[in-house]
């Protein structure tokens, strides 16, 4: 225990003293916010932009209805050619020209309008257009078989059908992208933490191999012990850069909007807005109540059970696949040799997420998502998506849950055993990059 | 005495391939123990199992009468072929790191690496980076880490290789001191001259088999195979002489310098008994020199290997 103790000791200083560490560790949180400030600002710039366009109209109709909207603004001109018209257009710098021709009624003006531009037009500009001809046209249609605009604005009303359980708690549209969405950022940060950190211990592996010190210390240590300080020091080491990196972020991203006043809560709503969840929050967030109670089914997110289950799948998760990289490491001599055993390690990790965002969000406890919620590989990931819609009824049955962490503690053991055993022959394998075959028959030594 | 380590019929493959046939040893306390043997014969592996890197698939290991067990590990000091060391580390934080790991405390650990460091008189190193020395520094280093913890047993493999000839004759020295001390030594190299200079006692090992075995100089007396070298002052005809002597013994060799008069040659005897030749010799000419050829180390290695080779 006192070795470990020394072996994780030594592997946590040697990662954290490093330069590109250091660096990373503080660049990252600036460039992170950095991007985002950026983001902001480009986006500010952006919707500041108001195109301008002329409108030369001969014919009677449409008069008044081409009025300045958020990005978009309209000068008529009279009295011109059209000719004339677009010299003065491109003489003002505006952004287009639209001619409507003298016309016997508003069908055939309609259909004979053109939009002049210097180039493509602007998608902004375009579509605003084509929205006030549609609007107007559908108004005079309406209007000549006999319908009002009032009634013409009760037809257009939406529909949406009233939902609830059979307890008869109403529900929510969307919670279940919502919740899982939550479920994806805890997956998602276990995916990127064994990417990296995982690599880490990798490379570890790879420098001692290199340096060969590595038979100087298993003179002394067991290899598994090694192993296991190697990825326990490493992880410690992403703890720490991942807390700095938050706090930091955190800090630094606060000041940013402090100081160029940038409305927090429009970036804040971005991210939850983001995929799925957006075209059916959008609509209706336009209520309180619903506000409300969308606020109340977050409460109900069992966040207790979330953060103890990130905790475990996190860690076991991680074990696992570190001592893959682990056992990887040993098996090569140079980081070049690593890619063909790197892919099969990302995939799972990769159909992990990808099954999560699409058969998840869709039906939390459908037959795939299930599957892969308890196949041991992809579980931390996938249960944890599946898990903020609860436990017990409604929710993920309890001995999915158990089961799940049963089969991920077994894996954890065989996998470990395994890759103990392609290590303890590997560290002593110099020059040669193994096949698959040859690390089935160090299985066996 | 309890030899410091036995082996009985120890034996390891790797998937299908013999690296270790049967092998039995014993190594007396307070000795250096020659481990010889071309490359790829085992050696490595030997070595490997008695530091407990690697198991036996059969035989039984004992140390000092006890079978092999983890707790001894810290009474063992190895200093491997492959030997390196964390590049990015500084000196004194290593070799602490790496003492500890034997088991010692912090403060005996950096006591006795004090000593060493003003004994091989690098003490100014301590806190240079690995990267920043040369590669006969790091070896120091390694041999400081490798002793540190005063171990009853001591297995070097190839010492010697990366130093130059002042620093390999400090090495060698200070493993003779620590012989002196009553450590017990393995040396494995194919470095013959510094076996005849250290080891008392050599096994030889060949494609997985131990070939020979013994004390020095017991092996080069059992291959002694009754060679002389002969120096004889003549005073008439040289020719004339090696004709008649040729017609009694076997010579081989011979040569004969007209101005100084002198005829040399080697002389095989049917056994070790010289008193006939020497008086036949006697008679014809004034013996200059007559001298028993001992085979060296290295004949021995390499007249072995080949018959066993063959």
């Amino acid at each position: 225990m006192r070795k470990l103790g020394l072996i994780v000791k030594r592997e946590y200083l040697a990662k954290v003293r490093n330069k590109s560490f250091v660096v990373m560790t503080f660049l990252s949180p600036v460039l992170m916010v950095g991007m985002v400030v950026l983001i902001a600002y480009l986006t500010k710039i952006n919707d500041n932009e108001t195109h301008i366009v002329s409108i030369l109209n001969e014919s009677r109709y449409f008069r008044g209805d081409f009025l300045p909207g958020e990005s978009i603004t309209f000068v008529e001109l009279n009295q011109l050619s059209l000719e004339e018209a677009k010299d003065s257009t491109i003489l003002l710098k505006y952004d287009g020209l639209l001619y409507i021709p003298e016309s016997i009624n508003m069908e055939t003006a309609a259909r004979d309008a053109f939009l002049f531009t210097k180039d493509n037009p602007v998608s902004v500009v375009l579509n605003r257009l084509e929205e006030l001809f549609e609007d107007r046209l559908r108004k005079d249609r309406l209007g000549r078989l006999g319908v009002s605009s009032e009634e013409f604005a009760n037809i257009e009303e939406n529909y949406e059908l009233e939902t609830a359980t059979f307890k008869g708690e109403q529900n929510l549209k969307g919670i279940n992208e919502l919740k899982a969405f939550i479920g994806g950022g805890f997956g998602y940060l276990i995916m990127m933490f064994i990417i990296i950190y995982g690599g880490f211990v990798m490379r570890s592996v790879i420098e001692e191999k290199t340096s060969r010190i590595i038979e100087v210390i298993i003179s002394s240590v067991k290899p598994f012990q090694l192993m296991l300080g190697k990825i326990i020091g490493n992880s410690l080491a992403g703890v720490t850069q991942f807390a700095i990196w938050i706090f930091s972020a955190s800090i630094l991203l606060f000041m940013a909007l402090f100081f160029m006043d940038i409305d927090i809560s429009a970036l804040s709503a971005a991210p939850t807005m983001s995929a799925g969840s957006m075209d059916v929050i959008a609509p209706i967030s336009g209520t309180d109540s619903d506000i409300q109670k969308y606020a109340n089914e977050l409460f109900k997110i069992p966040w207790l059970l979330l953060l103890f289950s990130f905790i475990v799948y996190f860690v076991l998760g991680y074990l696992i696949y570190s001592s893959i990289y682990a056992a990887i490491g040993a098996a090569v001599d140079n980081e070049t040799d690593t890619q063909q055993f790197i892919f099969p390690i990302i995939l799972p990790l990769m159909l992990a997420i990808y099954v999560g965002f699409f058969s998840v969000f869709s039906n939390p406890h459908g037959p795939i998502a299930v599957g892969f919620s308890l196949f041991p590989l992809t579980s931390p990931i996938v249960m944890l998506m599946r898990l903020p819609g609860g436990l017990g009824e409604g929710g993920v049955p309890l001995w999915q849950l158990l089961l799940s962490i049963v089969f991920l503690i077994l894996t954890f053991f065989a996998i470990v055993w395994l890759a103990a055993k392609i290590y303890r022959v590997g560290i002593l394998m110099y020059g040669k990059k193994p096949t698959y075959k040859e690390l089935y028959k160090w299985l066996k030594y | 005495m309890t030899p410091i380590l036995v082996a009985e019929n120890v034996s390891k493959s790797f998937g299908g391939h013999p690296a270790l046939s049967k092998v039995s040893l014993e190594i007396p306390k307070n000795c250096i123990y020659g481990l010889l043997g071309p490359n790829g014969a085992g050696k490595t592996t030997l070595i490997r199992i008695i530091n407990q890197i690697t198991f036996p698939d059969s035989g039984r290991v004992f140390f000092n009468g006890e079978p092999l067990a983890p707790e001894h590990i810290a009474t063992i000091g190895y200093l491997p072929e492959e030997r390196g060391l964390y590049k990015s580390m500084k000196v004194g934080e290593q070799a602490l790191y790496l003492a500890q790991l034997k088991g010692l405390s912090k403060q005996e650990a950096q006591k006795r690496l004090k000593y060493w460091f003003d004994r091989l008189e690098i003490g100014d190193w301590w806190n240079k980076k690995i990267q920043e020395l040369s590669k006969g520094m790091a070896q120091k280093i390694q041999f400081i880490v490798t002793v540190l913890h005063e171990p009853k047993l001591l297995i070097f493999d190839e010492p010697f290789s990366g130093f130059d000839p002042i620093n390999a004759d400090k090495i060698k020295d200070e493993i003779l001191e620590l012989k002196k001390k009553g450590t017990s030594i393995i040396f494995s190299t194919h470095r013959m001259e510094s076996v005849e200079e250290l080891c008392e006692y050599i096994a030889l090992i060949h494609k997985s088999n131990k070939i020979l075995d013994g004390k020095l100089s017991d092996i080069k007396k059992a291959h002694k195979n009754n060679l002389f070298k002969v120096g004889l002052q003549v005073n008439g005809q040289g020719e004339g002489l090696i004709h008649e002597l040729q017609e009694k013994f076997q010579i081989s060799n011979h040569v004969f310098d007209p101005l100084e008069k002198q005829l040399d040659f080697t002389l095989k005897l049917p056994s070790e008994d010289t008193t006939a030749a020497l008086a036949h010799f006697g008679q014809k000419a004034n013996i200059n020199h007559f001298e028993e050829t001992i085979p060296s180390a290295n004949e021995i290695f390499i007249q072995t290997v080949k018959a066993k080779g063959e």
